[in-house]
């Protein structure tokens, strides 16, 4: 038995190539984040048209990417294409592979909150002289945009998390540069706690954003819920 | 009558579904300053008739002009045309993410195109008219339902409309509150709007409507002026809503 070792965690915890790679998990999510919401409103506006061209092409979208595994998409970007003469770096194929999976989840969440909001609403905005377009920048969306704050929140959650898959085709994030240290001391116990404990600073920290953005959000309504009728 | 037309009607019907049908036919013209209650029973039609006029509803068919432009003619410029037609809703629907003057303010700078200086001032002037002043910077969540009702007409004619259409503006309201939104509505029929109202408020019906207009079953069953309609209806079925509604 080999036991604990101290001065290897430590040591690991400490290393910047390690920090190096849990700084890129975080880019990654960021921007899965960021691409996947704007795509994901797209795709959740076109969900609800009422024309099957514009629906048809959104719902097929959201089977695809959320029926398969992000693991199995990211092969067949990264391995698979190429195959077809489209070739990806392995960052590009991971910013690719997570912004489009997690657009078809976010979509669904966007969904649900444009939902939410009351027709009322709508005709209120229609009744003013708004254009659809306007009524969706300026009522449904801000309106939508807090309700879908607890469920976008618990998806940065996720997606912190899932951008581990993306190892498997060698993106130097967090995970993968576990693996790669293992090789130095085979201290995999040591390393993979390392590994645990960056994630669970990550998602801590990230918790407490959103406990503050909730709050800062949940205000501008006032003290009585405005949805009260 | 020498006023010109403001909102005509002409002939609508309309149906859910293949089976029933909420509008029979139905006419009425309001002319430049008239005010116009409509009543009647639950269900019989009203508010869709009302949303007929800005296109909130869709018409089977017929005709619906506002100063004699076809609300549901697809070369309108339906936003346009809507945007000078007041209208109040039973369920005030102000914007919750909006403090009082950025529900007044956002109509007149999205759609009319006005400076922030105007429309603040516009805003305030209107505010002030309805005495919600010191409510400017609250949110709509923190203000009472008839409070809410008097920022919703206030938002309405902030866009300097022809006309208001008011659907049971005062139905959601406790009754203590529902005076101070009808006195600003009898205010503003005294000025001369062009109104038409779905109410139940006969005290308000007696008092402003040029006209009274009763339907039932998706029928316009009975129009008359005020003093006829209540003390002398000529339908059976006005007599019956009547004496049901004033029998106490």
């Amino acid at each position: 038995m080999k036991g604990w070792n101290w001065d290897g965690f430590f040591e690991y915890l400490t290393n910047y190539y390690l920090f190096e790679g849990a700084m890129v998990t975080l880019g990654l999510t960021i921007f899965a984040m960021a691409a996947g919401l704007i795509l994901g409103f797209v795709i959740a506006v076109m969900r609800m048209s009422k024309y099957r061209f514009l629906s048809g092409p959104a719902y097929f979208y959201i089977w695809i990417f959320r029926g398969t595994p992000l693991l199995v998409q990211l092969i067949i970007i990264y391995t698979g294409l190429p195959q077809l003469g489209i070739k990806f770096t392995v960052l590009q194929s991971t910013l690719i592979g997570l912004t489009l999976c997690e657009a078809a989840y976010l979509s669904e969440i966007v969904r649900a909150g444009i939902a939410a909001v009351p027709r009322g609403q709508i005709n209120a905005a229609l009744a003013i002289g708004m254009r659809p377009s306007q009524v969706m920048r300026y009522i449904v969306a801000p309106q939508a945009f807090k309700i879908i704050i607890p469920p976008l929140g618990n998806s940065v959650n996720g997606v912190l998390k899932t951008t581990s898959i993306a190892s498997i085709i060698s993106m130097e994030e967090l995970l993968r540069r576990t693996q790669v240290l293992i090789q130095e001391k085979f201290l995999v116990l040591e390393l993979f706690v390392v590994a645990a404990l960056y994630y669970l600073a990550m998602t801590t920290a990230w918790e407490l954003i959103q406990r503050r953005i909730e709050k800062r959000f949940g205000k501008a309504y006032g003290p009585m819920s405005a949805d009260a009728h | 009558m020498s006023q010109p037309n403001m909102i005509e009607l002409q002939s609508v019907s309309k149906w859910y579904g293949p089976a029933f049908q909420v509008l029979k036919d139905c006419s009425l013209t309001v002319t430049k300053g008239e005010v116009v209650v409509v009543c009647g029973p639950s269900g019989s039609g009203k508010s869709t008739l009302i949303k007929c006029v800005n296109a909130l509803e869709t018409i089977g068919e017929g005709k619906v002009l506002v100063t004699g432009i076809g609300v549901h003619d697809p070369k309108t410029d339906l936003p346009k045309l809507r945007s000078k037609v007041g209208m109040v809703f039973q369920h005030f629907e102000l914007f919750p993410h909006l403090t009082i003057l950025e529900n007044l303010c956002i109509g007149q700078e999205k759609v009319l195109g006005r400076n922030r200086e105007e429309a603040l001032t516009k805003a305030n002037a209107l505010l002030e008219r309805v005495g919600l002043t010191a409510h400017a910077r609250k949110y709509p969540g923190q203000l009472s339902g008839g409070q809410q009702q008097r920022v919703a007409i206030a938002r309405a004619l902030a866009m300097d409309p022809v006309a208001m259409l008011f659907d049971e503006p005062t139905s959601a309201l406790d009754p203590e509150m529902i005076n101070e939104v009808l006195d600003v509505m009898v205010a503003l029929a005294q000025e001369g709007m062009t109104m038409i109202v779905v109410t139940h408020e006969m005290g308000f019906a007696r008092k402003v409507a040029d006209r009274i207009v009763f339907m039932d079953a998706g029928e316009i069953v009975e129009i008359g002026d005020g003093e006829s309609f209540f003390d002398n209806p000529k339908t059976e079925r006005a007599k019956s809503f009547l004496s049901k509604i004033l029998a106490h």
